[in-house]
């Protein structure tokens, strides 16, 4: 993998899908013009975030019309963006999809909705219930929206099946301004579980925020590239809009797994053993290859 | 004030934010100027500081609205504040028009007259408005609009609101930060309701009392009970949490009785910035 990516910083009108896809389009063109393999969007980038009731407005089946242009756009570059998946049988998804060589590839569905404070996602939206890696041409990519970095099971299920490179999502507020830290509150948070995750899982780690203002909600921006070993490689700024380039390789990865070969030495079955506890239906299974005859 | 205090900001982001959040927020609303009504006091005088340096001083009108028993020194500062921040201003008096209810209806009552002129100002700030083409931008602070310290569709009626999650104290900071004359810093705040009207003395304690009580009931969501076996006074704590329960309805837009299936405040769920 030597794989050269842009991640946009932008900000969505909120339920304009056209202005939205029109933005898109042109940071792609601009993309391909550079040269890059791959350009990640922002969640639900094509619609905004505090959408509420135009979940049901602006709800897109995999296959719509209204995606076309995208699947067309990434016969010349891989692209990741988040949408409103609406499924035939009636349910919602906050939905991020990989598209490339002129089909959507993969959608991971946020798993972790949010419905605390200030969120009210699990009331509009169903929730995902898998965490699967994205086998693209350009290698093994690992989809994770916003919360759903939050829970530790997400980054190592990711980190199980042998990913690359995690891709953040994300729509974060902007909050925390306190004087007793520097700079804004949640950024901070942001950028010490973005660090951890690189370095626990050992990948390299694309977090793509969105700046811009919802009724008075300000979200956060700071897009950002974390090396396999927690460096921060490049990032932009909270409040602008901006696209960040940068280069990710499979040299380096490897040097950070060999320095510290954390996936060789994982033990996934202590999980396994330990979650039985917690897992009436995983006690059940282990009850029952006890009692298998040896 | 160098003590420092758990209600400390960092100024300078939160100007950055500000500025970004008038702009836009402005902007959704189609426009690009905003119109502030200056009394004179140090909210509104922040307040027309974030919008000038958001949008320009030219492209910022600030409104005088004296009535006629009015502290001649509200003018005076507001005059100043306008001048150090170069941002033309436009003086209407309102007293014709106060009076035209007041003295028709023989209003004594000191906080029925205060409503009629603070709702004479908005009359004036959304006409002016109108010609300017410009947003009316608030100067509420999360002080007041907790404790329901203002009048509603009077100084509490406006577009968007700069300082509406800033405590009084972080107003000050924010006042040091953006350099605003001395003259509205200084100063005892007032309402100019009526003569030798402060507002410490019509609440009853000290906004200084009142911020670090609010920002451990609201922000850190610390209980009465908790409160008082921190050394807050039991009085008022309850007055306080009285004054934040009562003055709820003016943070809320009217009810409306649901009878639909889908009725506008209750289940048509979109965003003001729904499709701007």
């Amino acid at each position: 993998m030597d794989l050269r990516i842009v991640a946009a910083q932008t900000n969505p009108r909120l339920g304009d899908v056209q202005k939205n896809l029109a933005e898109h389009l042109e940071r792609i063109e601009e993309a391909v013009r550079d040269g890059a393999h791959a350009i990640v969007f922002p969640e639900l980038s094509l619609t905004g975030y505090f959408l509420k009731d135009q979940v049901f407005d602006l709800g897109l089946a995999r296959d719509a019309k209204e995606l076309e242009p995208l699947r067309e756009a990434s016969r010349s570059i891989s692209i990741g963006f988040g949408f409103v998946e609406r499924t035939h049988e009636g349910r919602f998804f906050n939905s991020w999809a990989w598209a490339e060589d002129g089909e959507i590839q993969g959608v991971h569905r946020k798993v972790h909705l949010v419905s605390y404070g200030m969120f009210d996602e699990a009331r509009d939206f169903a929730a995902g219930e898998e965490f699967r890696p994205f086998a693209s041409k350009l290698g093994r990519f690992g989809p994770l929206v916003c919360e759903d970095l939050w829970h530790m099971p997400s980054s190592y299920l990711h980190f199980l099946n042998d990913v690359d490179v995690l891709f953040v999502p994300s729509a974060s507020p902007a909050r925390g301004v306190e004087q007793t830290g520097e700079g804004l509150a949640s950024k901070r948070t942001w950028s010490t579980l973005l660090t951890a995750t690189a370095l626990f899982t050992r990948t390299w780690v694309v977090y793509i925020g969105r700046v811009g203002w919802e009724d008075g909600i300000g979200f956060g921006g700071s897009t950002c590239v974390i090396d396999p070993t927690g460096n921060t490689v490049a990032t932009l700024g909270e409040l602008e809009p901006g696209c960040l380039e940068a280069r990710l390789d499979s040299e380096t990865l490897l040097r950070a797994r060999v320095q510290t070969p954390l996936r060789r030495d994982e033990k996934p079955w202590i999980l396994a053993t330990g979650l039985a506890e917690h897992v009436p239906l995983l006690a059940r299974m282990r009850d029952e290859v006890r009692r298998e005859p040896q | 004030m160098t003590k420092r205090s758990p209600l400390d900001v960092q100024p300078e982001l939160v100007t950055d934010l500000l500025v970004s959040f008038l702009r836009e927020e402005v902007g959704t609303a189609g426009m690009s100027r905003a119109i502030v009504g200056l009394s004179g006091g140090i909210d509104s005088a922040v307040s027309l500081a974030l919008c000038a340096r958001a949008f320009g001083p030219d492209e910022v009108l600030a409104v005088l609205l004296p009535y006629r028993t009015s502290n001649p020194d509200s003018e005076a500062h507001a005059r100043v504040v306008a001048e150090a921040l170069g941002t033309p201003t436009r003086k209407v008096d309102i007293s014709r028009m106060a009076d035209g209810l007041i003295e028709q209806e023989g209003l004594t009552d000191p906080t029925r007259r205060g409503n009629v002129m603070a709702r004479c100002r908005m009359v004036v700030l959304y006409d002016l408005s109108v010609e300017w083409r410009g947003l009316v931008v608030g100067t509420s602070n999360k002080t007041e609009i907790l404790l329901g310290y203002s009048t509603q569709w009077g100084d509490a009626a406006h577009a968007v609101n700069p300082l509406g999650d800033l405590y009084k104290h972080q107003v000050y900071q924010l006042a040091r930060h953006l350099e605003l004359p001395a003259e509205v810093i200084d100063k005892p705040p007032s309402a100019d309701l009526f003569e030798g009207q402060t507002d410490e003395d019509e609440l009853g304690f000290t906004y200084a009392q009142a911020d670090e009580l609010l920002y451990r009931m609201v922000d850190e969501r610390v209980g009465p009970d908790a409160l008082a076996r921190a050394g807050f006074d039991q009085a008022l704590i309850e007055r306080v949490a009285g004054r934040i329960v009562a003055n709820q309805f003016k943070r809320l837009p009217p009810v409306i009785a649901k009878l639909s299936r889908r009725t506008v405040s209750h289940d048509f769920r979109y965003m003001r910035d729904w499709q701007r």
